[in-house]
């Protein structure tokens, strides 16, 4: 069973790695879904798998009467559940907000901070490496 | 330039000018009255600063501290005088003021510290405060970039030597000076001591700009000149000096050590004394003779023998009086007839008989001509370069002879000629110094023949002490104005000899070190732009290749580099076989049936362009995680996923309403480069995982929440133990950041106009 559940975890981490590669951001979205799914995963096999035993103590008892799920990965992973939620819906907003203000869910059109303009990107687009007004431009950047 | 700003009517700079004199003046006054008792003995106070570090705010007062900590506050108190009254009326004169007292709490910190961590805090200090007064006239492109070339240079040197002093304080168990001293033959002979050796002297040659590192030094000459006369030639430079010989007893006495010092040591004095025949601005020609007295310096710490430590002394002390003088001297005669070119300067002792006394005895001194204490210093290193072993002897002498030669013609270039001959044209009428601005040089001019007549008395106070500071042992020192004809003397008067046979042919040498600089390839200004340009250029470069505004770009670049550095992990460590002996108990159906749904949802979610069937799949995925919670006993978990689940499909397909269909899929949408970079990472997470689950399990934490849960927290579900127990302010802040992004959602949903719809996306 671990075996198969790393490979199951290894098969949505590389979808969603894929799906964040694009440049649609809603696609974008359903990469993060994934792979906080992918990631709570991880985190809860790591903490070994077992079938039947609640981490619950019985009544009158004062601790487990035997073995029971490990807690610890439990109660890390419910907390990123609800922290994972959280981000998603934050990004939705944002990717909604987005898309009101710029018409577009295109995250290479997105560039009201950094205008592209043309072969500029390649070079001192950050504004590094302008010439300084007041020395001689060196070849390289009277070339460009 | 002393001239051109809007005047403040200032008496002697008003307030701040009096506190600025007045600092150094007590403190100078306090050392003189401490100078008997630490002649005889040493001292170390201190206060804890960060003991968990080992770091102290200590102080060792000892010879080599003293003379320094008198320099720095004597020449402080002539120089801050000299302030008060040269830029008393600029507007920016209580900045100005701040400026240099900040210097001066560094540098007297940096002379006066025991421990090697606070030793580079005042250090940087020092560095700090040079950079804000080299670029004190902000107007100027030329200052600006004088005082950033300085901090960089400097900056740079300072951080491999606390990389030194690290790694010394490692070997040593200790940062403490006072210890780290008296270690020296165990540092020695360690097997990092090159390396620390090396560090040290990185930091300690920049500081002291040797070649190559020595072009920042001329630069720096942008600064006020008061600021030139302090920092660039009596004190700050000479904190690579100090260094050098404050490390001598524990890293000096190898071979190593002797070569590296004597040889850049040795360069630079003679180089900077040509290059100081080729200025004709007085301010520059002294700038390059201060890097030959830097040189000096180095050559006879690194050589290292009693005689040349005692030599290394004086010469600090002589250098230091001399120079201070002649600076503030350059800084009248500017401020009098608005130009320091030493070819338009003549005759000026007429109208200005005392800067020209003070620059006479300031330039005798330089030239080592009896009776000024130049005379001892210069006496003193010939016999402790004759007195060395073979190669060493020739090589010290030598380099010495030369720069003392070029220091006594450009002592006449710099006092004879602008003061003797018939009074010339210059751009103000001039006129004699005002009285605070030639009491330091007169004062300073006037202990030079002091010293000289009265050798005892420095020998006794100063450099004896100092001497023994720095040689690690207590020998006598006996310093004495006539040793008797001895080659020394010979020398001495051969020095003589060459040296006014090039003053009187300067003008001619000057033009042909002139023609041969145009020549010459080797331009270290230059090289240094080209470097700044490079670094400049490569971080452009890379900025472009990895932070190139694109997301795409961004997420790329972290999960290439995520498999990179984990498989090459992996692959090193030879760490993929750690996974072939788990267990192979059969699986339940149900268990592969709700593995393979979360696969085939996760790889639809990819395949298709619909956007609901996109967000159908995503649920199933996340219900077959719900699911696998469930079957592997955490009910709680599966309880949240699911409401989560749900909330984010709802979520989805609301936002979605507003938002444009996903694009068809073509043959374009395609993208192997980043399937390739997907199917690694999802490859490195799964022999992760692997290895994880092959790997030893620690359950101390959980048995720990188990034995703990009920006794302790009064709980039965253990999760919930520790979300609300145990971890509260996990919980808390879970909670917190869960706020937090529901504000800041409505925040970008307020008023949220819908725009033009984007037809491509159709």
């Amino acid at each position: 069973m671990e075996l198969l559940l790393a490979i199951t975890i290894g098969v949505l981490v590389a979808t969603s790695v894929y799906l964040m590669l694009d440049r649609n951001v809603l696609r974008f979205l359903f990469g993060l879904v994934l792979l906080s799914n992918a990631v709570n995963l991880l985190i809860f096999g790591a903490g070994r798998l077992t079938a039947g035993a609640p981490p619950l103590i019985d009544a009158g008892a004062y601790a487990p009467a035997s073995v029971v799920a490990n807690a610890l990965p439990q109660a890390l992973v419910l907390t990123a559940i609800v922290i994972g939620f959280g981000l998603l819906a934050f990004a939705l907003a944002l990717v909604y907000r987005t898309y009101m203000t710029l018409g577009t869910v295109n995250s290479d059109e997105m560039r009201v901070a950094e205008p592209m303009d043309g072969q500029d990107l390649d070079t001192g687009r950050l504004g590094l490496g302008k010439p300084d007004p007041a020395q001689p431009a060196s070849g390289r950047e009277a070339g460009i | 330039m002393a001239d051109d700003y809007p005047k403040v009517d200032r008496v002697m700079g008003g307030p701040s000018g009096w506190i600025s004199i007045g600092f150094p003046a007590v403190l100078f006054l306090y050392f003189l009255g401490l100078l008997p008792q630490i002649a005889q003995a040493p001292q170390v106070h201190g206060i804890d600063w960060v003991p968990s570090l080992g770091i102290r705010l200590s102080v060792l007062l000892d010879g080599l501290s003293m003379t320094f900590a008198l320099l720095i506050t004597g020449i402080g108190t002539a120089v801050t005088l000299y302030s008060a009254r040269y830029l008393g009326q600029h507007p920016d004169y209580p900045r100005f003021v701040c400026y240099l007292l900040m210097f001066m709490v560094g540098m007297l910190g940096l002379v006066l510290s025991d421990n090697l961590i606070a030793l580079f805090v005042f250090w940087e200090i020092t560095t700090i405060a040079s950079y804000l007064l080299i670029g004190f006239n902000a107007d100027s492109a030329k200052s600006r970039r004088s005082a950033l070339q300085a901090l960089l240079v400097t900056g740079t040197g300072g951080l491999a030597m606390l990389g030194g002093m690290i790694i010394l304080g490692t070997v040593a168990g200790t940062f403490e000076l006072s210890q780290i001293l008296t270690m020296g033959d165990m540092i020695r002979t360690h097997p990092w001591y090159m390396g620390i050796l090396l560090l040290f002297l990185a930091g300690a040659f920049t500081k002291s700009a040797q070649v190559p590192f020595h072009f920042w030094l001329p630069n720096a000459m942008a600064a006020p000149t008061p600021v030139s006369a302090y920092l660039h030639s009596a004190t700050m430079v000479k904190a690579g000096v100090f260094l050098m010989a404050r490390m001598n007893p524990s890293l000096g006495g190898t071979d190593a050590w002797f070569w590296i010092l004597t040889l850049f040591g040795g360069v630079t004095a003679v180089f900077a004394s040509v290059m100081a025949m080729r200025q004709t601005d007085i301010k520059q020609v002294l700038a390059y003779t201060t890097l030959m007295a830097l040189g000096t310096l180095t050559m006879f710490i690194g050589a290292g023998t009693h005689y040349a430590i005692m030599a290394g002394m004086t010469f600090l002390v002589v250098h230091s009086l001399y120079k201070a003088a002649l600076f503030l001297m350059i800084g009248i005669v500017d401020h009098a007839t608005g130009t320091r070119e030493a070819t338009v300067l003549g005759g000026l002792s007429k109208v200005m008989p005392l800067t020209g006394l003070a620059a006479a005895l300031a330039a005798l001194s330089m030239a080592g001509v009896p009776p000024m204490v130049g005379f001892i210093g210069k006496e003193f290193m010939y016999k402790a370069g004759l007195g060395l072993g073979g190669l060493g002897a020739f090589w010290v002498t030598v380099m010495a002879f030369a720069a003392s030669v070029m220091m006594f013609a450009v002592g006449g270039i710099v006092a004879l000629k602008p003061f003797r001959g018939n009074l010339r044209p210059t751009p103000h009428a001039p006129h004699e110094g005002p009285w605070p601005m030639l009491a330091g040089p007169l004062v300073l001019g006037a202990l030079s023949l002091m010293f000289g007549l009265l050798p005892g008395v420095l020998g006794h106070y100063l450099v004896g002490p100092a001497t023994h500071a720095v040689y690690g042992e207590v020998r006598t020192v006996h310093l004495y104005l006539w040793g008797g004809f001895n080659t020394a003397l010979l020398l001495s008067l051969l020095t003589f000899v060459a040296g006014w046979l090039i003053y009187r042919r300067h003008e001619a040498i000057r033009a042909r070190l002139a023609a041969f600089e145009a020549r010459s390839p080797i331009d270290f200004d230059a090289g240094w732009d080209r470097l700044l340009e490079g670094f400049k250029g490569f971080a452009a470069w890379q900025a472009a290749l990895i932070q190139n505004g694109s997301l795409q770009r961004y997420m790329a670049v972290t999960f290439t580099t995520f498999v990179a550095l984990v498989g090459a992990t992996y692959v090193l460590r030879g760490a993929f076989t750690a996974g072939v002996s788990l267990s192979t108990e059969s699986v339940h159906p149900i268990q592969w049936t709700v593995l393979a749904l979360i696969c085939a949802g996760s790889l639809l979610v990819v395949w298709t362009h619909s956007r609901m069937t996109a967000v159908a799949a995503m649920g199933v995925v996340g219900i077959g995680v719900a699911l696998i919670f469930i079957m592997f006993s955490a009910p709680d978990v599966a309880i949240t996923q699911l409401l989560v689940e749900v909330l984010v499909v709802v979520l989805v397909s609301l936002v979605m309403l507003r938002l444009p269909y996903l694009p068809r899929r073509s043959r374009a949408s395609w993208r192997p480069g980043h399937a390739l970079i997907a199917a690694g990472t999802g490859l490195v997470t799964t022999f992760l995982m692997i290895s994880v689950l092959a790997g030893d399990f620690d359950r101390r934490l959980t048995t720990y929440f188990e034995a703990t849960s009920y006794p302790e927290a009064h709980g039965r579900n253990i999760v919930n133990v520790i979300l609300v127990d145990f971890r509260t302010l996990d919980t808390f802040g879970e909670i917190a950041v869960v706020v937090m992004a529901a504000i800041a959602a409505f925040a970008l949903l307020r008023g949220a106009a819908p725009a033009k719809r984007d037809t491509e996306e159709m």
